[in-house]
């Protein structure tokens, strides 16, 4: 297993490899360049502060070049500073990594201990009103779009309601836990929405099909309970194909919080990726989209380990 | 955006939970008014006054600092950190001959200015603002690794000469009408910054106190301090105490960021914010859909300014090169109605590139009404007389057809664009619109002057400007000038030229004034650009804050902060 994982996570450094030259190549083709935005805004800049300020930033050096310069820095440690916000990239990214860490989990494990036990209900009583209230909850949270649900929420709970705060990470002056949480509740509800549908539609497929398996009739020849079927044995076969949808959905909740972070001005690493990219932000965008690859990969292994776990029959072992 | 504000709030209400507005007595209320929350759009990429050109910036400096010299709410060049202009008159202004070595030398006069600082004026931690800073951010200024934007001030300054603690003489190479003005030359303080700046130049930029210590009082010296900064977030300032003049309302002031402006609407209706600034704010459209819905809440602002909204011709098109042509798109264009229509009038019809708010404005130029008879009969007598399915066609059967570009996402100028498409065509002219995101469009587009007919954009601008950059032949982009200059259009005319070397050194106000007039009238005959319109900043408040007079030019209204105050509204 050891050996499966260290396997793993060097095939995931290399992918990153990979990807750094392919993301900067990416983010170095686009037209314009920060200095170009520059100009567009001031009348006064001239031609010669133009081309004295590319060179100063390095934008005139042929593009390989500056790959491999930042590439030597990051093995370094050292990933340059953001243009956007004229600090360290690493300094900039901690705190939005640790709110985005707090949305996404929150709203994750929220949509996962509603999503489960939903789908369950739904699949184990097929075709009643509750599953068809629960498909309906799903559908809508599956096809509602994610600016105006949270649109709708602040409406409703900030500007009408007044209960909760309209967006931030935390009132000016004021980061104490509560008012944090406060500050969570709206942006947490809006993914916790979005993210539901999906799990609770996979989950009731997956333990449909688990239900009509002969060693569920196998089980229930033996006098198990339906409830014991259902939880020692047929959920934990259904679990399988919904990791692994799960695992792919942890990277997609990354850049799904773009819109809303961006709706809830919460500062967050969805946010910061799409600003650093309208913005020109090379090292920003660079290191941001690195990030969500790396947490692609690693939510992908995590469900791999978690296969074993649910399925003896897999094994890693040498 | 604001149709789908006004849908979402359907919604609410549908689901039956419309209750009575608790969140307007948010932060409006400002605990006993004595602080203010401003919501805008954008986060400035940092404090350094002289490094990077934003509006979020300058919004931002217009309180905690105080430039050398700026236009004031009535155009007019004024003194803000020095004690008064120096002029010729008053003798604060000497002309000198240029040293040897220097261009110019022999052919023209410098000029020696004599500036003196506020006495007053003291760094937020008690140390004086003196000529030390002075000759500190010129040294930074005209180092050429330090990053600052506009060095174009640095090089035209030969030297700066200390008198004493607060009065200092700064020798130019060159006499321009505006020779009295210091506009990018944002004094740094010498005792935080100098150890920095001298230790490495080159990475100066990354490492200033700006950036790495932005809450430090020493980096601040006008009516407010930055106290807070989390970025991307917001930014607070507190009242300085040692600003030397009248003492600000407001303790403390947050400007918050949200850059979606439908959260933006909604964070000032929950009262998260208090108001939003016209400079970053609603875009016009948005605004008047705002003030339909809630303008009995809230006091709306427009305020017409110089960002010149137009469509560049490529003149390399030989269809547009003709001016009959340029000509008859004028004329079949009704943008008095469309101003009216789109925009409730709110933003002025445009004749130049100069505004009528300048005071070198000329209201005798040609103006373009609607007339399609003239504008087919020039057409006609373009050769563009044969009409098939619509379209006109030439003799050799080509059709009249125009690529019209703008920034891709941009609902106002889209709208603008379909209405532009419509218009046009009733006079058989067939446009087909290609739009572009904003980085391609400007980083490409109309840098190497890739569009193949019309480009519509806005130039932002300052009161007097000279459009060398814009119309002066020497600053049209090609390959071999490495695409410098924004002489998009391909615009060649030596009067034009003429005109513009000799605006630039004119000090007579009467004479720059007929030369300014002359101008915009060949600008009116030529149309080397397609002039639409102003347009015009929202200012959101509520109705019990005073004194905020926004000024419609670059100079935020944020300088006069001191002004503002909550009365009785």
């Amino acid at each position: 297993m050891l050996r499966y994982l260290g396997q793993r996570l060097l095939e995931a450094a290399v992918v990153l490899l990979a990807m750094s030259f392919l993301i900067y190549l990416l983010l170095g083709l686009m037209p314009g360049d920060p200095i170009d935005l520059l100009a567009s805004g001031d009348p006064n800049i001239t031609s010669a502060d133009l081309a004295r300020l590319k060179a100063v930033y390095g934008l005139d050096r042929p593009l390989l070049e500056r790959y491999g310069h930042w590439l030597r820095g990051a093995l370094a440690g050292d990933f340059g500073y953001s243009r956007l916000y004229a600090l360290p990239v690493t300094e900039l990214m901690a705190p939005r990594l640790g709110n985005t860490a707090l949305l996404m989990g929150l709203s994750f494990v929220l949509a996962l201990l509603l999503a489960l036990p939903a789908g369950v209900l739904a699949a184990v009583r097929q075709r009643s009103w509750l599953d068809y209230g629960l498909n309906l909850f799903a559908f809508a949270g599956i096809s509602l779009p994610s600016f105006w649900l949270a649109l709708l929420l602040i409406l409703l709970f900030a500007v009408t309601l007044g209960w909760l705060p309209a967006g931030g990470v935390h009132a000016v002056g004021d980061d104490s836990l509560g008012n944090r949480a406060l500050h969570l509740v709206l942006p947490v509800l809006t993914l916790t929405l979005l993210t539901i549908g999906g799990v609770l539609r996979f989950t009731r497929g997956a333990m449909l099909e688990a239900l009509r398996q002969d060693y569920i009739r196998t089980a229930r020849a033996k006098g198990l309970g339906p409830w014991g079927v259902v939880v020692g044995h047929a959920l934990r076969n259904a679990m399988i194909p919904v990791v692994t949808i799960l695992a792919l959905n942890f990277g997609s909740l990354f850049s799904g919080a773009l819109i809303v972070e961006q709706m809830f001005a919460y500062q967050g690493m969805g946010k910061m990726i799409y600003d650093a990219i309208l913005g020109n932000d090379f090292n920003l965008a660079l290191v941001g989209l690195l990030f969500a690859t790396l947490l692609t990969l690693l939510s992908n292994l995590g469900a791999d380990v978690v296969y074993a776990w649910l399925d003896p029959r897999i094994s890693y072992a040498d | 955006m604001g149709r789908l504000f006004a849908l979402t709030m359907a919604a609410a209400a549908l689901l039956g939970l419309a209750l009575p507005g608790a969140g307007a007595a948010g932060a409006a209320q400002a605990e006993a008014r004595n602080e203010l929350v401003i919501g805008i759009t954008q986060f400035p990429s940092t404090l350094h006054p002289n490094i990077d050109s934003m509006v979020a910036k300058s919004y931002v400096l217009g309180m905690a600092q105080r430039p050398f010299t700026a236009y004031d709410q009535d155009w007019q060049l004024a003194c803000f950190l020095c004690t008064g202009l120096p002029t010729f008159e008053n003798g604060r202004a000497v002309r000198e001959p240029l040293p040897e070595g220097v261009e110019g030398h022999g052919e023209r006069d410098g000029v020696a200015l004599t500036y003196t600082i506020q006495p007053g004026a003291t760094w937020g931690d008690g140390t004086p603002v003196s000529t030390d800073d002075v000759l500190f951010t010129y040294e930074v200024g005209k180092h050429p690794d330090s990053g600052i934007s506009n060095a174009e001030l640095y090089r035209r300054i030969l030297g700066i000469d200390a008198i004493d603690e607060k009065t200092f003489v700064v020798h130019a190479d060159r006499i321009t009408f505006d020779y009295n003005g210091l506009g990018d030359f944002r004094v740094l303080p010498a005792h935080l910054e100098r150890a920095i700046f001298e230790a490495d130049p080159s990475t100066y930029r990354n490492r200033t106190r700006f950036n790495t210590d932005p809450t430090n009082p020493g980096l601040w010296f006008g009516p407010y301090r930055v106290s807070e900064v989390v970025s991307g977030s917001h930014i607070a300032l507190e009242a300085n105490p040692t600003w030397w003049g009248t003492p600000p309302h407001f303790r403390r002031i947050v400007v918050k960021v949200v850059e979606n402006t439908a959260a933006l609407e909604a964070n000032l209706l929950s009262g998260a914010i208090d108001m939003i600034a016209g400079e970053l704010g609603l875009t016009l459209d948005q605004a008047l859909a705002f003030e339909q819905r809630h303008g009995d809440q809230f006091r709306v602002h427009y305020q017409p300014g110089l960002l010149y909204e137009h469509i560049e011709v490529n003149l390399d098109n030989p269809i547009l090169a003709d001016l009959r042509v340029r000509k008859a798109l004028m004329l079949g264009l009704d943008r008095e109605a469309m101003s009216q229509q789109l925009f409730q009038g709110r933003q002025p019809v445009a004749d130049t590139k100069v505004s009528p708010l300048d005071w070198v404005y000329d209201d005798d130029v040609t103006k373009y009404h609607e007339d399609l008879a003239a504008a087919a009969a020039l057409l006609d007598g373009a050769g563009w007389s044969d009409i098939r399915n619509g379209i006109r066609h030439n003799a050799a059967g080509e059709p009249l057809q125009l690529e019209l570009m703008t920034t891709a996402g941009n609902r106002t100028r889209e709208l603008v664009e379909q209405v532009l498409q419509s218009q046009w065509r009733r006079l058989g002219i067939d446009v087909r619109i290609r739009n572009e995101p904003a980085r391609v469009f400007f980083g490409q587009t109309l840098d190497e002057r890739r569009f193949t007919g019309l480009a519509m954009f806005a130039w932002s601008s300052m009161p007097e400007h000279v459009p060398r950059t814009i119309l002066h032949s020497e600053e049209i982009p090609t390959a071999a000038n490495n695409w410098a200059g924004q002489n998009y259009a391909g615009y060649v005319n030596p009067e034009v030229d003429q005109l513009i070397d000799a605006i630039e050194i004119e000090l007579d106000r009467d004479k720059r004034e007929a030369m300014w007039h002359r101008l915009q009238e060949i600008y009116a005959e030529e149309l080397p650009g397609l002039p639409l319109y102003f347009r015009a900043d929202a200012h959101i408040w509520p109705k019990w804050l005073d004194g905020i007079r926004p000024t419609g030019h670059m100079f935020p209204s944020t300088l006069w902060v001191e002004q503002w105050g909550a009365g009785t509204g």
